[in-house]
């Protein structure tokens, strides 16, 4: 048994076991969960520091395992490693110890609600793991249903009922438009089998037409785009993670919601690679749309979740920007953002769901003052805000800095314009968020709130905060997994690329790629 | 045979009806079930005559892969009927219980024939013995208007569609001369003008309206709601599952049996139909309060879906059909259930029915919302793989004809799917979510009902989880049709 297998199977063992236990016996219900998530966060760790950067010659995957599942449709569970998830493996699975440890904001039906939390982690985890179509698939669309029925049901605000039915409306729709791209690819690349390894392998020696290529590349980038509030799709998102609860906007905003992404590298780049280069303008002008667009709304908010929600979208911005440039430096930068923004984006979420626990409110205009009171929490907001407007020294600054230097040899202008609304936007909306909430007077009635002392209910945020900033100083120890995987990725571009008439923009790639991310890496 | 024990059985039962004392009919129930659960162990086992592969009286009657998964199918679904009909005893018509258990036995009959018939007059004896017994079984509250007027509706629009069928099947004889449907397949072979005729193409589209009629696709799906919503609740659910899946193995049969030259032509007829019966199940479904009327239109909808197995003219396509049904059965048993036992005893079937239902029975409430879960197609349950594999046949044939309106039926399947998570989790919001419930005593299961809650629930996943043996089983079928 591969330690992957136990990384996404423990979770869902103890949503089982859970099951079993009576719903008064609150505690072990919450010390199951606890234990479970912990189990799958050492082993995550213990799988990261264990993966030895790709080098030629050696296998492709490593922690490999496969069990054959439906023989006829050539269907099996295949879990592996390599650079591309072994980071996001790592940051789910402590994402979702962090979002369980914040779960006793809780309070009714608890047993419920671990049960859920517990699948949709084990389902998000499967699907990264997943070598095989299906079940890549299958998983993610087993975590997705928890997220709705969470917001559902423990879900707050008035308009709880409207936001889950257009989550649900809007992600399913996602989700289904991706199915019939990955069907039609599965049929498509005439390999008769769903492993996704022997796919490419199939496709790099008969790759798809390219007619079929331009018809299946849509399907997936708007279907994983929806799921990835890709803009104009986004517009779920924000009312989304308003309304749901905060472990659940933890584990959806800064986990789930890579998926989406992480199908489209893992996926669409290498067997669709003359559609992507086609798509590539397009998706960069869509990535202006949720930097800039998505940004001003975020400027406009007087919520605090709706302003983490649409900067949450305006990051993935940046990632589909890595992924138009086609080269090494934004793929890497993709990949590296991905990680930095899933910490960021449960940490942030984390914060407001406190704050929201103590004052029961986040409208920003009636907050004030509340670092004096909160000194734990104040501190780990600024830090998150100043992580989130790219400040030097956080996982975010890298990633993003990494895909600009990318984005900039295809698309010149947009990087500008990216950067503009990267810095600027984010800046003015970040630092007035903290200047309303934690600075100024405080008001009278927030006289009462109490501020954590217990260095347990501290943990999750600290250890949100850590992985920023060890990944903020210690970039290399991703880049390394990244690079060479990456490189795979969009070798076939580079190639194709070189073999243009007009090479005056991407075969820089390769000369200058490295120094570049050396200085990026210190 | 299955089929002669079958009667026989449907016969032992009216004649112990005199026999037991009106205290303990539930049991004659039981027993029925037993001896179902007899026969389908010995289909499964593949001893006896079942198992046997061949043909009886000059072919008229056939045992193949595909005749034996849905005489499985048929018996399952019976078994479950009869179960649910045990708890629903109490609101049938004063002594007359095993009349019930032996009607559905008949019609349990019919199918088993349907299953196996490869001959035009088998086609219509195995139709007719299926909607005569639900003529009765729909009317079945004698002191319910409702179920009065549903079976006279039933009565009338099923007289014409077997008119209909008569009609066509008139037609093809005269034109060929053949009725069973292997000649016929070989005469057309030999003589393509025949199959180019418009005569013989009537005939042959006025039997699909017949049989249209039975499963009910657009546009013969009138009658489907108000007879959902007026049938006794059992009736409904073997309306649902065992009236539908006989259709299917029929229009199996003759469109890819007997007259394959022709199907070949009508992919787009097909399409078309396929669509509209989606969009029209699914629209229609999203106003309605009453649960049994919405699950009628719902059931449209899944005619639709089944039809997309049969539109791709693949034996994928045949092979995710049969699957998807397996899949059917326990969902749809399973939503039936919940339904019996919760509403027997109120006036109607309003969803608001259900307010505070997962206080009034946790298991009650979790068997409905995994049962909508999967009618929605959602992982990792039954609906969900099979409506992968309708898809998956479906976009395969796109690819291989090249044929644009498999795409779009893929998108309008997609369409159909969306909006139906609209009205199925409208159904699971008013279970967990309604404010102020009127009733909330906690609803008395009994364990037979468990057992058989517990085995939907346990087939539900079974299939979703677990595909490999049911479509081995199912391409097997598939195959066989193409011989």
């Amino acid at each position: 048994m591969s330690i992957l297998t136990y990384i996404a199977g423990w979770p869902l063992v103890a949503a089982l076991v859970l099951v079993l236990v009576p719903r008064n016996y609150r505690v072990i219900i919450r010390a199951i969960a606890v234990l479970a998530m912990l189990i799958s966060a050492v082993l995550a760790i213990k799988m990261f520091c264990q993966f030895v950067p790709w080098t030629p010659g050696a296998p492709a995957f490593q922690f490999e395992q496969q069990i054959p599942w439906v023989e006829s449709l050539g269907i099996s569970y295949h879990v592996g490693v390599d650079g591309l998830n072994v980071g996001l493996i790592l940051m789910g699975a402590i994402v979702a110890f962090a979002a369980t440890l914040c779960s006793y904001e809780i309070q009714t039906r608890e047993k419920e609600f671990y049960i859920l939390l517990l699948v949709m982690t084990g389902g998000i985890l499967g699907a990264f793991a997943s070598l095989d179509l299906f079940f890549f698939y299958f998983l993610h669309e087993l975590a997705l249903v928890p997220t709705f029925i969470m917001i559902g049901v423990w879900g707050r605000g008035e308009k709880k009922n409207y936001a889950t039915f257009q989550i649900t409306l809007y992600l399913s729709i996602g989700a289904l438009i991706a199915l019939i791209g990955l069907i039609a690819l599965y049929l498509q690349s005439g390999a008769n089998t769903f492993d996704i390894p022997k796919i490419i392998e199939h496709a790099r020696a008969n790759p798809l037409a390219v007619n079929a290529q331009n018809f299946i590349f849509p399907l997936l980038l708007f279907g994983f785009g929806i799921l990835v509030s890709l803009w104009p799709f986004h517009s779920w998102a924000p009312l989304g993670y308003g309304a749901a609860p905060s472990p659940t906007a933890m584990l959806h905003a800064g986990v789930l919601k890579k998926f989406g992404l992480y199908g489209l590298i893992r996926i669409a780049l290498p067997l669709l690679p003359q559609a992507a280069q086609s798509w590539a303008h397009v998706i960069a002008w869509l990535c202006v749309g949720n930097i800039l667009y998505v940004g001003w709304v975020a400027m406009r908010q007087k919520d605090l979740n709706l302003l983490i929600g649409n900067s949450s979208v305006a990051h993935m911005g940046f990632i589909f920007l890595g992924i138009a440039s086609l080269n090494l430096i934004g793929v890497t930068g993709a990949v590296l953002i991905m990680i930095a923004h899933g910490f960021l984006a449960a940490l942030t979420f984390a914060l407001s769901g406190y704050i929201y626990q103590q004052t029961g409110t986040l409208e920003m205009s009636k907050l004030g003052g509340l670092c004096r009171k909160l000194p734990f929490i104040g501190t780990a907001l600024v830090m998150a805000a100043m992580a989130g407007c790219g400040l030097p020294g956080f996982a975010n600054f890298v990633g993003e800095a990494t895909v600009f230097f990318g984005a900039w040899k295809v698309f010149p202008f947009i990087t500008v314009l990216a950067l503009w609304g990267g810095l600027v936007i984010g800046g003015i909306y970040m630092t007035r968020a903290v200047r309303n909430i934690l600075h100024g007077p405080l008001p009278e009635k927030w006289n009462s709130i109490t501020a954590i002392t217990h260095p347990w209910r501290k943990l999750p945020y600290a250890l949100l905060l850590a992985c920023l900033l060890v990944f903020g100083f210690l970039p290399k120890l991703l880049t390394e997994k990244i690079n060479p995987d990456a490189e795979k990725v969009v070798s076939s571009y580079q190639l194709q690329v070189a073999s243009l008439p007009s090479p005056d923009a991407k075969p820089k790639v390769n000369s200058i790629g490295n120094p570049q991310l050396a200085i990026v890496n210190k | 045979m299955l089929e002669i024990s079958v009667i026989g059985l449907g016969l032992v039962l009216m004649l112990a009806d005199l026999f037991v004392p009106a205290e303990r009919r539930r049991f004659i129930g039981y027993a029925a079930i037993v001896a179902l659960g007899v026969l389908l162990l010995t289909s499964l086992s593949g001893n006896g005559s079942c198992g046997q592969a061949g043909t009886a009286f000059h072919g008229m009657f056939i045992n193949d892969a595909l005749s034996l998964f849905f005489k499985q199918l048929f018996i399952v679904a019976a078994i479950l009927v009869l179960f649910m009909a045990a708890e629903f005893s109490d609101k049938l018509a004063e002594g007359s219980v095993a009349e019930y258990y032996s009607l559905i036995l008949f019609a349990l009959a019919g199918m088993l024939f349907a299953a196996s018939s490869n001959d035009f007059t088998m086609l219509f004896v195995s139709i007719e013995l299926i909607t005569i017994t639900f003529y009765v079984l729909v009317s079945f509250q004698r002191s319910k208007l409702q179920s009065l007027e549903a079976g006279v509706k039933y009565l009338i629009l099923g007289a014409l569609s077997s008119a209909f069928m008569v009609f066509g099947i008139a037609l093809i004889w005269g034109t060929t001369g053949e009725l069973n449907f292997n000649s016929l397949a070989h005469f057309l072979a030999q003589n393509p003008e025949v199959a180019n005729s418009q005569i013989f193409l009537l005939g042959v589209l006025l039997v699909l309206v017949g049989l249209g009629f039975k499963i009910a696709t657009f546009p013969f799906q009138i009658w489907a709601p108000d007879v959902y919503q007026g049938a006794p609740t059992p009736t409904t659910a073997f309306l649902a599952i065992g009236s539908k899946a006989a259709g299917f193995v029929l229009l199996l049969r003759v469109l890819f049996t007997a007259v394959p030259s022709v199907t070949a032509h009508w992919a787009n007829l097909l399409i078309v139909i396929s669509g509209i019966t989606i969009l029209y199940g699914n629209l229609c479904a999203i106003p309605q309060r009453n649960l049994k009327r919405l699950l009628g239109y719902s059931s449209i909808a899944h005619a639709g879906y089944l039809l997309l197995g049969v539109a791709a003219l693949s034996v994928s396509g045949q092979s995710a059909l049969m699957y998807y049904l397996a899949g059917y059965v326990f969902t749809v048993m399973a939503a039936f259930f919940v339904i019996t036992l919760v509403m027997r005893h109120l006036a109607t079937e309003d969803i608001s029915g259900l307010a505070g239902l997962n206080q009034r029975s946790p298991l009650l409430a979790a068997t409905l919302t995994i049962a909508m879960v999967s009618l929605a197609g959602i992982p990792p349950l039954a609906g969900f793989f099979g409506k992968f594999l309708l898809l998956k046949a479906v976009i395969e044939a796109a690819q291989t004809t090249g044929n644009h309106g498999y795409y779009c039926l893929a998108f309008t399947t997609l369409a159909g799917v969306i909006i139906s998570l609209y009205y199925y989790f409208g159904v699971i919001r008013t279970i967990y979510w309604s404010k102020d419930p009127a009733d909330l005593s906690p609803i008395e299961i009994s364990s037979p009902a468990k057992l058989s809650i517990w085995a939907c629930i346990a087939g539900i996943f079974w299939i979703g989880l677990f595909p490999n043996t049911v479509l081995n089983v199912t391409n097997l079928a598939a195959a066989a049709l193409g011989k």
